[in-house]
């Protein structure tokens, strides 16, 4: 299993760029919509980049599961195997 | 019965500086913008003009990252300008009521290095690593909306795309705004940023641009007999436009009345301009009409003028036949010799120098014209800036475009 705080570090990252948001602004626990303020196209756009980033695929069904930046981390750790 | 409307802001970013101020102290000194392209892409294509005028401050540097990620290059300059403009005019503090706030702004080509990057990314990666903004940020009136979100305005938000006329089309469409009655301010102009290869080498094998290529800063000659074609520029440029009774109540300062404008259409060639200048002599006419304005009022004009062997004599032959002997006492600046060709960002850029002209009573000058055109015997302002007159007059910008668009703009002073 991939290390989760190096998916964390890089999905934080890939968030930064697209949202301006602090890096320490991106926690487990945060809701990307609720905390986080990510609309569905800056949602698609950081999904896509971390494919990219992490070399998996991430399915657009799977996409409105990723409910946390946790759900997220899991998910990729899990792809990621 | 139209309104008297009022400009109290002005943004610019072109290739002489990145806002209206260092804009306009290079327009008067003469300062070519054009450079040799330092970009791997000249090379990998063999681009067969190898130049541009690009513009003299990057937007990154200005806007944040997520802003800079979310926006075409054109979209970014045409913020940029915006910004300045509605800080100029003192919006910032203000409370603006956002219901009578509408976005007027322009541009010939929009999102075309979004459009392209995003083919290559489909072509090189697939579909899924196409960015899910591909579309907003390509649409040409990306730059409207975005700014109408930043400014909050909900009164509309136009976009004018007439080619090379976009720009002068964008005020002309905010006047129709503020004159309905139910819109106080604009926020209006034009952006453009098309120095991408393949804009290179379609316009080139139109046989538009020059081939100056050993002597970039001489290649935008307007009304010169050694005139090769234009120059691609990119840029930005703004203005805020009130009714004055909107400028009066909150104190502004106003830079010069935005008095009359009108389109008209050749239906001539897609291209190629009419000869007889009779679509533009029209606009010209109407644009005097609408501002209640006499040919004889006109002081100063900001031509069209873009360097290209066929485009500057038509304008000439319709300033002619508007203005007769009177032509005679109006200087003329082609700033297309300085900053290049903004496109669909001209119009505006060139209304910006306009205005300018006429608040400091001084006209920006030509640059390269060694030799004039014995068929254009204009009086044109070349060496130093030309002080205007003191007292009440009217200036005005032409902006003609692909398609056969004729825009003219009438400003008269505060």
């Amino acid at each position: 299993m991939a290390d989760k705080n190096a998916i964390l570090a890089g999905l934080a990252e890939i968030v930064e760029e697209e949202t301006g948001l602090e890096t320490e602004e991106v926690q487990l626990d945060k809701s990307f919509t609720e905390d986080l303020d990510i609309d569905s196209i800056s949602m698609m756009t950081i999904v896509v980049n971390a494919e990219e980033k992490f070399d998996v695929k991430i399915p657009d069904e799977e996409v409105k599961n990723l409910t946390t930046v946790g759900d997220a981390v899991t998910y990729i750790a899990n792809a990621a195997g | 019965m139209s309104k008297r409307l009022v400009i109290t802001g002005l943004g610019a970013t072109t290739p002489l500086g990145g806002d209206v101020n260092s804009t306009w102290q290079a327009a008067l000194a003469g300062t070519p913008g054009a450079k040799t392209l330092e970009h791997d892409w000249v090379e990998q294509y063999d681009l067969p003009v190898t130049f541009a005028a690009e513009v003299a401050v990057e937007p990154a540097g200005v806007l944040s990252r997520p802003e800079t990620r979310r926006m075409d290059r054109s979209t970014q300059l045409g913020m940029v300008a915006a910004r300045e403009a509605w800080a100029d005019a003192g919006l910032t503090d203000v409370e603006v009521d956002g219901e009578r706030l509408a976005v007027s702004f322009a541009t010939g080509i929009g999102g075309v290095w979004t459009l392209l990057n995003s083919w290559d990314t489909l072509r090189e990666k697939g579909p899924r690593r196409v960015l899910p903004m591909t579309v907003p940020m390509l649409m040409p009136n990306g730059a409207s909306g975005a700014i109408s979100l930043a400014f909050g305005a909900q009164a509309g938000a136009r976009t004018a795309v007439s080619a090379c006329a976009s720009g002068v089309e964008a005020l002309i469409m905010a006047m129709d705004l503020l004159n309905t009655g139910d819109v106080d301010v604009v926020l209006a102009g034009g952006t453009e940023a098309a120095i991408h290869p393949l804009p290179l080498a379609a316009f080139a094998n139109m046989q538009a641009l020059s081939r100056r290529n050993d002597d970039p800063g001489a290649a935008s000659r307007p009304y010169d007999i050694d005139r090769d074609g234009f120059v691609m520029g990119e840029g930005a440029g703004a203005l805020i436009i009130e009714t004055q009774e909107h400028a009066e109540a909150r104190g502004a300062t106003i830079y010069a009345e935005l008095a009359g404008g009108a389109v008209t259409s050749d239906a001539h060639h897609i291209t190629a301009p009419d000869p007889e200048g009779q679509g533009a002599t029209r606009a010209v006419r109407r644009a005097l009409a609408s501002a209640d304005a006499s040919a004889t009022d006109v002081t100063h004009v900001n031509a069209h003028a873009t360097s290209t062997p066929l485009g500057d004599v038509p304008e000439y032959v319709a300033m002619k036949a508007v203005f007769g002997q009177h032509l005679e006492s109006i200087c003329v600046s082609a700033t297309k010799s300085q900053t290049g060709h903004l496109l669909g960002a001209a119009g505006a850029v060139e209304s910006v120098l306009t205005v300018k002209a006429l608040a400091d009573r001084k006209a920006p000058v030509t640059i390269n014209l060694d030799n004039q055109d014995p068929k254009i015997p204009l009086d044109v302002v070349t060496g130093s800036p030309r002080e205007l007159r003191q007292g009440d007059q009217v200036g005005i910008c032409s902006s003609f475009g692909f398609g056969g668009h004729n825009a003219v703009a009438a400003f008269r002073t505060a």
